[in-house]
This record gives structure tokens, sequence and C-alpha cells, in this order.
């Protein structure tokens, strides 16, 4: 990494990733990390927050008590215009406790390691059945929409109680409502009929309750515990969360395991739960999907590597650099399925860390431990150059992914 | 060695159950910690140890 950053300027945050590394972290977060653990970037409404760059200080501020993830005290750094129509957090990840554990308590059951393993076989199943079909349909084919976005999208109606028939929506939606430069208007009217559409179905689980998370809720709204609001916000939260990150991890680590023969190799020719459980722990790490960093506000002065971030000031704690710092991860830029990489940040650290991670690694170690073993001959369609990247969207991947056998 | 939990703190992000089945389990209705084994067999220090690292709620204190 060879560009320097002029610590007289202050860099725009996002910035650009180089053009031949689609994989790693803008060259700009590079430098700053270099330079230290805090730098102030520019973002997109002229602000100035901090950066925080490596991992030890990310960790660190992530679990202080002294950060808030209140989306609505000034200065915290927002990453995109507001969505709702009064400006109050969508949902309990950009909330403070007492009112984000009360929220989160109540979707949290789904999501043990014990009552994820059970599904284990469901989705064993739904993966089998997607690479039964490719294999019979056209050659090439499009991963992302063979397979990528299917199995979790599968996944996530299943556990929620949302029709899959709805796929296109409630796809469609999420693409607007997480695109990075999408028009203010057209993402809030994006949420909007998200949340309409949630709103109806806990309506119809109210009158007819069944097995799925958000009967849950409704027995919730029944109880007095949670409006009829919350529950349609945290359906969205969980439907576009549940689909969106797995399916970009699933197409992203592909293509960066065809990019890595030797490392998909390994992936091939293996059945060990062990060595897949590590390899998706390292492409977490590598890929590091949710590239617009975890945004935070200091509710109170902080001293922290020489600096201080005063009272008010935003703090974007930018995960992807911080997986690739070399002090906790010797030789970051190499993909190494057999690295210990179970500390890395990339489903974040405190108490806002990813609610849905144990499904989302028992859907990637199923996806990932089945269909290079299924297909050992899959390969690239096309060139990697011509690969459409998500540059512009708030979590990282491919938009199409050609693939042949 | 000693274990000490704050349910209180936890988030249910289970990775102490994944690091080490038989000191950490959750509770079944929101996924909070519970303690199987306080005091752990020397065997298990070190998973015990990186399931501490990994609590990204430093909801698990471990006295050695």
């Amino acid at each position: 990494m060879t560009e320097t950053v002029n610590p007289a300027e202050v860099p725009q945050f996002p910035s650009a990733r180089a053009a031949r590394c689609p994989f790693d972290p803008p060259p700009v977060l590079h430098a700053l990390q270099e330079q230290g653990p805090l730098a102030k970037v520019r973002v997109w409404d002229g602000t100035t927050p901090w950066l925080v760059t490596r991992y030890e200080e990310q960790r660190a501020l992530l679990a202080d008590p002294r950060v808030s993830a209140d989306v609505t005290r000034p200065g915290y750094p927002r990453s995109a215009p507001v969505l709702s129509k009064d400006g109050s957090a969508i949902s309990f990840i950009l909330m403070d406790d007492p009112e984000h554990a009360r929220l989160r308590r109540m979707v949290q059951a789904p999501f043990t390691v014990r009552r994820v393993e059970t599904l284990r076989p469901a989705v064993q199943k739904i993966v089998d059945g997607l690479i039964d079909d490719m294999l019979a349909g056209p050659n090439p084919v499009d991963l992302v929409e063979a397979f990528a976005l299917p199995v979790p999208s599968l996944v996530i109606c299943e556990l929620l109680g949302v029709p899959y028939a709805d796929h296109e929506f409630f796809q469609d939606n999420s693409k607007i409502l997480i695109r990075r430069d999408a028009d203010p208007e057209e993402r809030a009217a994006a949420f909007a009929r998200l949340v309409e559409y949630l709103d109806d179905l806990v309506g119809r689980k109210l009158d007819h309750p069944g097995e799925d998370l958000l009967s849950r809720l409704a027995e919730r709204i029944k109880a007095g515990e949670l409006t009829r609001q919350e529950a349609a916000r945290m359906g969205v939260l969980l439907l576009v969360a549940g689909h969106e990150t797995t399916a970009n991890m699933i197409a992203l680590g592909t293509l960066a395991l065809l990019e890595h023969p030797d490392q998909l190799d390994l992936l091939r020719r293996t059945d060990d739960p062990k060595l897949i459980a590590g390899a998706v722990e390292e492409l977490l790490r590598y890929l590091n999907i949710t590239h617009s960093g975890r945004r935070r506000v200091a509710l109170e002065d902080i001293e922290i590597a020489g600096q201080v971030i005063r009272a008010g000031d935003g703090l974007i704690l930018a995960n992807d650099i911080g997986n690739r710092d070399p002090e906790a991860f010797p030789d970051p830029d190499r993909l190494d399925l057999r690295r210990d990489a179970r500390r890395h940040v990339a489903f974040g650290f405190g108490v806002h860390q990813c609610l849905g991670q144990p499904l989302a690694r028992m859907e990637l170690q199923v996806a990932y431990g089945t269909l290079y073993r299924r297909v050992p001959t899959l390969r690239l369609a096309t060139e990697l150059e011509r690969i459409p990247f998500k540059h512009d969207g708030q979590v990282y991947g491919v938009y199409e992914l050609p693939v042949a056998w | 060695m000693k274990i000490v939990i704050d349910q209180d703190r936890c988030i249910a992000s289970g990775q102490c159950v994944t690091a080490v089945g038989e000191v950490f389990d959750q509770r079944d209705e929101d996924g909070v910690v519970v303690l199987l084994d306080p005091t752990p067999p020397a065997e298990l220090a070190s998973a015990v140890r990186q399931a501490a690292a990994v609590c990204p709620a430093l909801a698990i204190r471990v006295e050695e």
C-alpha cells in the first residue's frame, strides 16, 4: 500500500478501493491506519467525525459505555440522510440501553446456538436443492440469483414467517434501502413500503399466529409490551439484515476463493466441520462486507491512544480495516483459511454485535461446505474486471457472479 | 480457574457456547448465558479464555 495521506488534509470517507484489489479495503484506510489509530475524516454531510482504524481501539470503543449508538444524539455520524419522518431511530441497532436491550431481547431466542443448530438440516436441504436446480439448468449461470440470494432469503422467510413468494418485492426494496448513493426520498419510500408490508404481515399474525418470530412479536403486542410500529420496524431490520449480508458473503466469498485456488482447494477436499468453520471466520475477517463502519457518538470526553475524543464527537469504527490490522492478525492481507480468525470484528463488537451471527455462520458453513465439493469444477465465467462490485452499497459484495462448471 | 458471568450484560451472541459448550449454555427464552461449570477442569482453560476474549459484551470474567 503505497498511498500516503497528507496529515493537513481531511480525507473523504468512504473512499474508493484500488481498482485491482476488490477484496481489500481502500488504500487510504491502510495509510491512515499506519499513521495512527484515529484520524478525522469528512463524510457526506460535510462533518468531520473520527475514523478509528486499529483493531484494539475499535474493540475498546465499541465496548465503552461512554460511547452511544443513539442516532438521535447531536454529533452522531449518520451514514445517509434520515429515513423516518420524525427523525426517530428506526430500529434498536440505533438506540442505547435500556431501550436497545428491551427490544433486542425479544428477538434473541431463535438465534441461540442450539436453536440455530436445529435448523442446519433444513438449510442443508435448501442448499442441496438449489445446487440440484443449478446443475440441471443453464450453464453458465449468475450465482447470485441461482444460489447466494435464495439461500438466506429462504431461511429468513421461514424463521420470520414471511412468504418467500414475495421475495422479489422485499429484495428489490432492500437493495434500494442499502445503497449508499440512493436518493434519500427513494430510500425513505422503499423503507416505508417495507414497513407497510411487515405491518400487514404482523396484523395477520395477530389473527392467525404460527410458530414463527413475527407471531412471537404479535404476542408481545397483545401483551402490551411492544407497539405495532416497533414490531414492523424490527421485522424490516431482520428481513433486510437476514438476507442481504449472508447473500453477499456467499457470492463475494466464492469469488475470493476462485481467485485463491489453493484456498478453494482446501474446502473442495474437506468435510471437516472445524476446518469449514475456521474458513468461514477467515472469510468474514478478510472480506468484512460491512464496509461503511460502525457509527457512534461520544457521551463524555474519552482519552484514547494519546488523543482526546470530546463529548459529542462522532465516531466511525471501520471494522474492515480493523480486521486488516497487522497487530491483531499477522500478514493480514493474506487470505489464509487455516488461521485462527475468530476474534475478528466483522460482526462488530460490544452490545450491538450482530444479532443473527450464529445463523449467518451456520448458513455460510453449509453453503461453503457444500457448493465447492458438489461442483468441483466451478469457475468464473467472465473476467474479474467485468464483475460489478457493490462499491455503492452499505454492504459490499457483487451484483452478479457469472459462473460455469 | 473460576468463571463469573454477568447475565445483565449478556447479549446472547452465543460465542461462548461455540467456544466451549461444556462450560456455557444459553437460556431458551432469550439466549442469555447460563454457566454450567464455574470451575472447569484445566484442559478447558484455553477454550474458556477464548470464550471470554470473544464475548462482545464483556460478560465473562475469568479468575485464574
